[in-house]
């Protein structure tokens, strides 16, 4: 995909003229999805995909259009020309733009991995030896898939992975069930045997029946997926430098009142022990970290190159939310969890959480899946699910007791338009007082 | 385009029992002007086509962007290999299904073509609606927006089906928020959760987008200084804007037929609706009457044929409040022994079909917007969804919106903000007490309804009235 993509790339800028600058983004991916129900499959197929980004500048003028290419050289060049003629014929009827920004130092960079994915019917084969007898339902995601950015000074710069990705629950009853994860890069028929044994471990504890309980208060663990869900919400429109200057984003209190989290709190944008590229699409190379909150104060915002230009800021972001998360560990040893929580919920699992108060950083959400009603510091039921409405000021501030020492790499699963490369690291959390409502 | 296709399905059929090519072509337009400012004009074309094969039992589906014969004959032959894979070990028999041959064309309405205004005059149109917004300086982040998409498809079946279908959809946007101190509010003309229409630049007039600025951002600013809702139990009327994500969410997404069967358990969820439950369960209240309907033109999930080539058609779902009909196509039909409709649908060319709700309306009934308000003691009114947040068996929701307004003794009166409320799906329906009559219509829709693995963000479309509850539990913010 590389070589195709820079032989197109030096084609294209070489249909450039005069002060025409031209910026290129390559999308591919050759992904193989298989979904499960009852330990059955229920859909699989392949799909092929490659999508070039052409933006022609102008001065201070600039156009985009994105185009699927085909698996033909001599077709994609001819697409992606004709692409640019339209381009170079619309640039006139748009106005000036005073906030575009490309990099114009030439940063060339490449990261690809070998190929160690087994043929899928393999990968297929085990899964259903492994589910044999459960009720697994989930999917299976395996391929390459890579992408690079090239423009008309001479910068070159690539990624490509080989990897999978197979998420699945194991259902006890009802809406009770285990939920899995295993994903990487190399296959192994053991590794997937010994986490499906772990996960049918855990179903014994859904089995008994659910308990209920009323809305208020609670003491509650969150696993490092829930809590995950939980510090998610803050990247939508929480750390992006334009949410900060327009006032809307839900740190707002933040900025305004000098509220805080709990000094226990510390996260970070971090690239360099991430998954994505760790280049922007207008061609900047993205620095290895960047601290957003640090002990629980607000530290550094994340800045486009469009903000950047329009705020006076230094670039350091693509889209302004997180692709790498990496949220700080604690001390709290994950075998003393239960210990530690004594009476309250284990929850593994949150699910659609929203504002319900954004500029208060109010946020609801529901649990899901494993989530346990403890006693004397061991699990006694299955919880039914609950609704949550909770501030972030009080669950990550004011009744966050502790973090975990552990921490746990979650690669997103998302697959919306193409396989996701975002991915966060996170501890558990335990918080006391949180407020179920329904 | 059909020709050809035409041509290269005949070269690449594979010796199997059944064999489909569907091909998408989408060419988008994205503009915007953000405070002033016009941002980059942001275009696609995205073409590519899906091969599906049912062979022996077993089913198998292989898309690309590669659509030479070579491209289309390389797809073939990874779906008729998937379709060996799943022969004998699938949630069905597909080879038991009877898939549909239709043959057909659907061209969806579009009075003033996008392309009949210059690039530039959509700019300006976008200026004159955004430099409105800016009513105060307290006004501190606005924007206007057009989408566009043309949408082209055309399904081919090796039993001889042929269906060519043409779509306009087009998202007008209007923003404005407001800030005071450590208090943001926004207000919006619904965004792309709002007036999402198939047409042309008709649609613009059609949902205001001309002559609503000053409103929304008056109306930023009112929220600024109202105090917040009020918390309790009391009587809610949902405008029509706030009843399309009541309707998408506690209505359409549980009678999914795909749920119910537990396809999505692992991502979008399942249902607290049981397939006995259907022809005896009592959903709402006599006066909740729920239809799937692709027929109406200018609703953005308006179709002539689903993805599996299904004929649109208009059905009940829930009839005097009696649970009647689920939403699910072919297979979903099959597996089930369930009712069902022709909605199964894919987001584009690279994802295979699954049940999808498209355009999901509650029917108006005869009331008049000033009676549902005179009906009301204490209660409130809210507009326009800002908030939505459902448990996986889509039963316990909290939805919020932008703009309420008190109703005390039978009348509208001032502004609060943050306005929210929470309750079970189950039971939620059956407090309905009023529905409004055709003039309280509106028509919305979203390109943004998430579901399926993998993911899939498909276009929906909802028509309802405004509707009166009692006794939901409402509250406001901190």
């Amino acid at each position: 995909m590389r070589d195709s993509f820079y032989s197109l790339a030096d084609q294209l800028v070489a249909q450039c003229a005069g002060a025409e600058v031209l910026l290129l983004n390559f999308a591919a991916e050759r992904s193989d999805f298989v979904r499960f129900n009852n330990s059955l499959l229920r859909q699989a197929g392949n799909v092929l995909q490659q999508y070039l980004d052409l933006e022609l500048i102008d001065c201070d003028k600039h156009v985009s259009e994105t185009i699927s290419l085909s698996g033909d050289g001599q077709e994609n060049l001819r697409k992606a020309s004709a692409s640019l003629d339209g381009l170079r014929a619309r640039l006139p009827q748009v106005p000036a733009d005073p906030y575009l920004l490309y990099a114009q130092e030439v940063r060339s960079s490449e990261k690809t991995g070998a190929c160690k994915l087994p043929p899928v019917k393999d990968a297929v084969g085990a899964i259903l030896t492994a589910g044999a007898g459960k009720d697994l339902v989930g999917i299976h995601a395996q391929g390459e898939s890579g992408g690079g950015f090239a423009n008309s000074f001479g910068q070159r710069n690539w990624f490509a992975t080989h990897s999978f990705h197979f998420e699945w629950c194991l259902y006890a009853q009802g809406d009770k069930a285990v939920k899995s994860a295993y994903a990487g890069f190399e296959w192994s028929g053991a590794e997937l045997a010994a986490k499906m044994a772990t996960a049918a471990g855990q179903l014994g504890a859904l089995g008994r029946p659910a308990k209920t309980v009323p809305p208020g208060e609670y003491r509650l663990y969150l696993a490092p997926a829930a809590f995950a869900e939980f510090t998610d919400m803050l990247g939508w429109g929480g750390y992006g430098l334009k949410s900060h200057r327009t006032k809307t984003t839900c740190l707002l209190k933040m900025l305004e009142e000098g509220a805080a989290f709990s000094p226990l709190f510390s996260a970070k944008e971090n690239t360099v022990e991430g998954l994505s590229p760790n280049f922007t699409d207008a061609g900047y190379v993205k620095p290895d970290s960047v601290h957003l909150v640090t002990a629980g104060r607000f530290d550094t915002c994340l800045v486009s190159p469009r903000s950047a230009r329009e705020y006076g800021a230094e670039v350091n972001s693509d889209g302004e939310s997180p692709s790498s998360l990496d949220i700080a560990a604690g001390d709290l040893p994950r075998d003393e969890v239960l210990q530690r929580l004594g009476e309250g919920v284990y929850c593994n699992q949150l699910w659609y959480l929203n504002w319900s108060d954004m500029p208060a950083c109010r946020i609801t959400g529901m649990t899901r899946f494993a989530t346990f009603w403890v006693e004397g510091g061991e699990i006694v039921a299955p919880l039914n699910v609950m609704r949550f409405d909770e501030t972030g000021y009080r669950a990550l501030g004011s009744n966050l007791l502790a973090l975990t020492r552990e921490r746990e790499f979650l690669p997103d699963s998302g697959t919306y338009d193409a396989r996701s490369t975002d991915s966060a690291r996170v501890p558990g959390a335990l918080i006391e007082g949180f407020r179920f409502t329904l | 385009m059909l020709e050809t296709l035409e041509s290269r399905f005949a070269q690449i059929q594979p010796a199997v029992d059944f064999c489909s090519l569907r091909y998408v072509r989408e060419v988008g337009e994205s503009l915007t002007v953000r405070q002033d400012v016009p941002e980059p004009a942001a275009c696609s074309d995205d073409a590519g086509a899906m091969i599906t094969v049912i062979h022996q039992g077993g089913l198998g589906y292989a898309a690309t962007s590669d659509l030479t014969v070579e491209g289309l004959r390389r797809a073939a032959a990874k779906a008729t290999d998937y379709a060996a894979l799943t022969a004998g070990r699938s949630v069905t028999d597909f080879g038991a299904l009877t898939m549909p041959a239709p043959v057909g064309e659907y061209v969806g309405p579009a009075r003033v073509p996008w392309s009949s205004t210059s690039l530039g005059e959509k700019f300006e149109v976008l200026k004159a609606a955004c430099a409105k917004l800016k009513v105060s300086d307290r006004i501190v982040d606005w924007h206007a927006s057009i989408w566009h998409l043309a949408h082209e498809t055309v399904y081919l079946t090796s039993t001889g089906g042929r269906v060519r279908q043409e779509l306009s959809l087009v998202a007008p946007s209007l923003e404005a928020a407001a800030n005071e101190g450590s208090d943001t509010q926004g207000r919006s003309l619904g965004s792309l959760r709002g007036n999402c229409r198939q047409g042309g630049l008709e649609v613009l007039e059609d949902c205001g987008f001309h002559t609503s600025s000053q409103r929304i951002a008056q109306e930023a600013l009112e929220l600024l200084g109202a105090e917040n809702c009020p918390s309790g139990r009391m009587d809610v009327l949902l405008a029509s804007d706030q009843m399309m994500l009541q309707i998408h969410e506690s209505i359409g997404h549980p009678l999914e037929l795909d749920r119910i069967l537990g396809d999505e358990r692992n991502y979008a969820g399942t249902s607290f609706v049981k397939p006995e439950m259907f022809g005896t369960y009592r959903y709402g209240s006599d006066l909740l009457n729920v239809t799937f309907d692709p027929t109406r033109p200018e609703q953005f999930a308006s179709y002539g044929y689903d993805d599996d080539g299904l004929p649109a058609v208009k059905e009940f779902v829930i009839k005097d409040g009696l649970l009647v009909r689920g939403l699910g196509g072919v297979t979903s039909q099959a597996r089930s022994g369930l009712p069902g409709v022709a909605d199964s649908r894919a987001c584009s060319w690279n994802r295979p079909p699954i049940d999808r709700m498209a355009n999901l309306n509650v029917e108006p009934n005869g009331s008049t917007f000033d009676e549902l308000v005179a009906a009301v003691e204490r209660g409130v009114y809210m507009e326009t969804n800002k908030s939505w947040s459902i448990d996986d068996s889509r039963n316990k929701f909290q939805f919020g919106c932008e703009y309420a307004r008190l109703l005390e003794n039978g009348k509208l009166t001032h502004v609060v903000k943050n306005p929210n409320y929470r309750g079970i799906s189950a039971t939620f329906w059956r407090s309905l007490k009023g529905v409004g009559n055709e003039a309280t219509v509106g028509v919305f829709g979203t390109p943004y309804c998430g579901k399926g693995e993998p993911n899939q963000s498909i276009r929906v479309g909802h028509a309802s009235p405004a509707c009166l509850f009692g006794d939901v539990e409402v509250f406001g913010g901190e």
